[in-house]
C-alpha cells in the first residue's frame, strides 16, 4: 500500500470509527429498523470507498485533494452571534434556521410561522421525537446504492431539518436553512440531513444557505430528500458563497406527485470544490419541474452540477436552464441527464445550458444526456460554451462604455437570467450583489 | 475636426485601406460611396477603433489629437459615434439602461456630473420625438428580436442622446425599406449642425436624397479615387461603378 492510500484509508477510517462510537452509545436502539438502514449505509459507503476519477460520474470532479485531509467530525464551535454579523444576508426576513458545522443552533434561529401552517424540526429533534416519521421518509428518495457520499451522510447524519407543511396550507414565509462552517481553528466536516415533506395542495418556499468562516479546509456532505405530494407547490434555492478552502458535495432528491410543482435554482459563487447533485423524479402526471443554475468559478474553483430528471409518468414537464461564467482556472462541470420512462407519454423534457469562458485557463465540460424509452415525446436539449461576445464588446465601448465595465454589465446580465428566477428578494439581492463584486474583480 | 493622411490598414496579410486622405470641417456632410469591398465599412470601423484591423501607415487627427491611440470608449467620449451597419444584440440589457450607462460614462470622462434618473428621463423622452422610437422598444433588450428598422432607428436614436461631434453611418440604409430610410433619414437630418460633421457612408445613392452631402467621395480599391460635389452620387446612380473603376485602372 502507498503511503497515499494509507492517507486516502485515513479519513474513510476516521468515518467508519465514528458510526461505531455513535452505534455503542445507542443501547436498545440499534435493533431499530431506522438503525438498520444507517448500518447497511455505512457498508455501502465502506464498499464503495470514495469515487475515483475512473468512476464515470466522477470522471473531471477528483476528490483526491479532500479524502486526502483530516477533519474534525464532532461539530464543537465556539461561534458567537457577533461572529455572524459578517455573513448577515441584509433584509432577510421569515423562518431563519442556523446550523453551525452541522449542529442547529436554536438560539440563533427564529421561526415565525405558525404550527399549523408547517412544522419546522431540527433532525436531531425528529429523530428521537418522532421515530416513525423518519422511519417512513429517511432514505426512501435518495439512493445510497451507488453514491458513497449520500451513503455517508446516511450512516453518519445527525442533524438538519424536518420540514412538514400539512395538506391545504400555504407557508407565507420563507424557510431558510443557514449552514455556517467554522473552520477559524479545525478543518471542519458535516453531514447536514433535510427532509421536507409539502403535503396535498400545500405551498412552501424554501432556501439553503452555505457560507464559511475562517480559511480552515470544511466539508459539507449535504443530502436534503424533498417530497412534494399532489397538486403541492415548493420552490427551491440552493445558494453557496463558501470559502477558498471549501469543499461542498450535496444531493438534493425530489419525489413529485400527480399535478405538482417543483421550482427550483442552484447558485454557486463561491467555494474550493462544489458538486451539486439535483435529482427529481417526476413521479405523477401534469408534474412540473423548473430547474435553474448558475455557476462561477474563478481562480482554482471547481464546480459540477449533476442534474436528473426521471420522467416516470405520462404528461409532465421539465424545463432547466444552467449558465455558467468561468475565470482564471476556474473549471466547471454539467452532467445533466433526462429519463423518459416507456410509460412516460407526452412527456416535454427541455434542457440548456450556457457558458462563457473568460479565460484560456478556465474550461468547462458538459454532457446532457437523454434516454428516451417512450415515442410519442418533445424533448430538446443543447449546450453552448463561448468565449465573451467580442463584437458586443465592442458595441459597448463605441458607445463610451469602459471595457472592463462593458465585459460586467454583459456577463450581469447573462447570470441575471437565472438569478431574477429567485423569488426571496433580499436573497436574490444579496446574490446580486456578490456577483457584481465578482464580475469586477 | 477630422483630418486623416495616408491611412493604411490591414486585417491578417490583406490590406485594405491603402493610403486614404480626407479633411472634415465642423458642420459638413461627406458622403463615402464606393462597390462592394472598396474599404467604406473598414474605414468606419478604423475610425470607430475596431480592433480587428491593424493601422499599418498614416495618422488619424480628431480635434487635433492622435485619434488611432485612443480606446473606443475614449474615441466615443471625444465625440464620435458609429452608428452599425449590423446592430448587435445584447440579452438582458435594456437600451434604456445601456444608454444610461453610456451617458455618464461620456459624462464622466468630460468632468461633467452624471445625469440622476429624472434628468435622464426628461432627455430621453425628448430625443424619443426625434426619431419617432417607442418607449415600449427602449425598455426592451437592446436590439433583441428588433426588425431592421427598429435597430437602425435606435443607432439613430443613441446618436441623439449621446450627441457626438462627429458621426459615422455604415450603411445605415442597408436593409431598410423607404418608409424606414425616411424616418431615419429625418432623425439624422434633424441632428445636424453647424458644430457637427456626419460621415455617411453608403452603396447607394438614394439615402443621400434624404441626408444631402456637401461632398462625396469614391472609394475603391483602399483609395479615394473620386471627390465631387453632391451631383456625384447622381453620376455615380446613372453610370454604375463602372467608368470609375475604369477610370481608376487608367490612372
Amino acid at each position: 500500500m502507498t503511503p497515499s492510500n494509507q492517507q486516502y484509508n485515513q479519513f474513510k477510517d476516521q468515518l467508519l470509527a465514528a458510526f461505531r462510537a455513535n452505534e455503542e452509545r445507542l443501547n436498545g436502539e440499534s435493533k431499530a429498523p431506522l438503525h438498520q438502514l444507517r448500518r447497511s449505509a455505512l457498508q455501502q459507503f465502506e464498499r464503495l470507498g470514495f469515487p475515483t476519477i475512473k468512476h464515470e460520474e466522477w470522471k473531471y470532479s477528483n476528490v483526491n485533494s479532500l479524502i486526502k485531509q483530516a477533519f474534525d467530525i464532532d461539530g464543537a464551535s465556539s461561534i458567537s452571534e457577533a461572529d455572524m454579523d459578517d455573513l448577515q444576508i441584509p433584509n432577510l426576513e421569515g423562518n431563519i434556521l442556523y446550523f453551525v458545522n452541522g449542529q442547529y443552533k436554536p438560539d440563533l434561529s427564529r421561526i415565525v410561522s405558525p404550527a399549523e401552517q408547517v412544522q419546522i424540526t431540527s433532525f436531531a429533534e425528529a429523530l428521537k421525537a418522532e421515530p416513525e416519521l423518519i422511519d417512513k421518509h429517511f432514505a426512501r428518495y435518495a439512493d445510497y446504492q451507488d453514491n458513497a457520499f449520500t451513503a455517508l451522510n446516511t450512516a453518519l447524519a445527525n442533524d438538519g431539518v424536518v420540514v412538514r407543511v400539512p395538506n391545504g396550507k400555504t407557508v407565507e414565509q420563507p424557510i431558510i436553512l443557514r449552514f455556517i462552517t467554522d473552520a477559524r481553528e479545525k478543518n471542519i466536516a458535516s453531514q447536514p440531513r433535510n427532509l421536507i415533506i409539502v403535503g396535498r395542495n400545500a405551498e412552501v418556499t424554501l432556501a439553503e444557505s452555505y457560507r464559511t468562516l475562517g480559511d480552515r479546509s470544511s466539508f459539507s456532505n449535504a443530502v436534503t430528500e424533498i417530497v412534494v405530494e399532489q397538486d403541492a407547490r415548493a420552490q427551491y434555492y440552493k445558494v453557496q458563497n463558501e470559502s477558498e478552502a471549501a469543499y461542498h458535495i450535496g444531493t438534493t432528491q425530489v419525489y413529485q406527485a400527480d399535478n405538482s410543482h417543483f421550482y427550483s435554482a442552484t447558485v454557486t459563487l463561491n467555494g474550493n470544490f462544489v458538486r451539486n447533485n439535483l435529482n427529481i423524479v417526476l413521479n405523477g402526471q401534469h408534474c412540473e419541474a423548473f430547474m435553474y443554475g448558475l455557476y462561477m468559478p474563478n481562480g482554482r474553483q471547481h464546480v459540477d452540477n449533476h442534474t436528473l430528471v426521471d420522467h416516470a409518468m405520462p404528461n409532465s414537464y421539465s424545463n432547466e436552464l444552467y449558465k455558467g461564467i468561468l475565470d482564471d482556472s476556474g473549471t466547471g462541470v454539467f452532467n445533466g441527464k433526462i429519463f423518459v420512462r416507456p410509460d412516460a407519454q407526452k412527456t416535454n423534457a427541455y434542457q440548456s445550458c450556457k457558458n462563457v469562458v473568460l479565460s484560456p485557463n478556465a474550461s468547462m465540460n458538459t454532457k446532457p444526456q437523454l434516454e428516451i424509452f417512450a415515442d410519442d415525446v418533445k424533448c430538446s436539449h443543447g449546450t453552448t460554451t463561448g468565449k465573451l461576445d467580442e463584437e458586443a464588446l465592442f458595441y459597448m465601448r463605441s458607445r463610451g462604455i469602459p471595457k472592463d465595465e462593458a465585459k460586467t454589465l454583459l456577463m450581469y446580465a447573462f447570470a441575471e437570467d437565472v438569478l431574477s428566477q429567485i423569488k426571496i428578494d433580499p436573497i436574490r439581492e444579496y446574490l446580486e450583489g456578490v456577483v457584481q463584486q465578482k464580475l469586477a474583480m | 475636426m477630422l483630418s486623416i493622411s495616408n491611412l493604411q490598414a490591414s486585417i491578417g496579410d490583406k490590406q485594405i485601406l491603402k493610403g486614404i486622405d480626407l479633411q472634415i470641417n465642423a458642420g459638413e456632410v461627406h458622403a463615402i460611396m464606393g462597390p462592394n469591398g472598396s474599404g467604406k465599412s473598414t474605414l468606419a470601423s478604423v475610425l470607430a477603433g475596431r480592433e480587428d484591423y491593424e493601422i499599418t501607415e498614416g495618422t488619424v487627427l480628431f480635434e487635433g489629437d492622435d485619434l488611432l491611440d485612443m480606446a473606443p470608449e475614449e474615441r466615443a467620449a471625444a465625440g464620435i459615434f458609429l452608428a452599425f451597419q449590423y446592430p448587435v444584440e445584447i440579452p438582458g440589457v435594456s437600451t434604456t439602461n445601456f444608454l444610461k450607462t453610456a451617458l455618464n460614462e461620456i459624462r464622466k470622462h468630460r468632468g461633467q456630473d452624471p445625469l440622476d434618473a429624472v434628468q435622464f428621463l426628461k432627455l430621453m423622452k425628448e430625443k424619443m420625438k426625434l426619431v419617432n422610437i417607442d418607449q415600449s422598444l427602449l425598455s426592451r433588450s437592446l436590439n433583441e428580436g428588433f426588425s431592421g428598422g427598429e435597430k437602425k432607428r435606435n443607432e439613430v436614436f443613441q446618436m441623439a442622446m449621446l450627441e457626438p461631434k462627429l458621426a459615422i453611418l455604415d450603411e445605415t440604409d442597408s436593409g431598410l425599406d423607404i418608409d424606414a430610410l425616411r424616418i431615419v433619414a429625418e432623425g439624422v437630418n434633424k441632428l445636424r449642425s453647424p458644430e457637427r460633421a456626419t460621415i455617411v457612408v453608403t452603396h447607394y445613392q438614394r439615402l443621400l436624397d434624404y441626408i444631402v452631402p456637401d461632398f462625396v467621395h469614391v472609394l475603391y480599391k483602399g483609395r479615394i479615387v473620386k471627390s465631387g460635389p453632391k451631383e456625384l452620387a447622381l453620376e455615380l446612380e446613372e453610370k454604375g461603378y463602372d467608368w470609375i473603376r475604369a477610370e481608376a485602372e487608367a490612372a
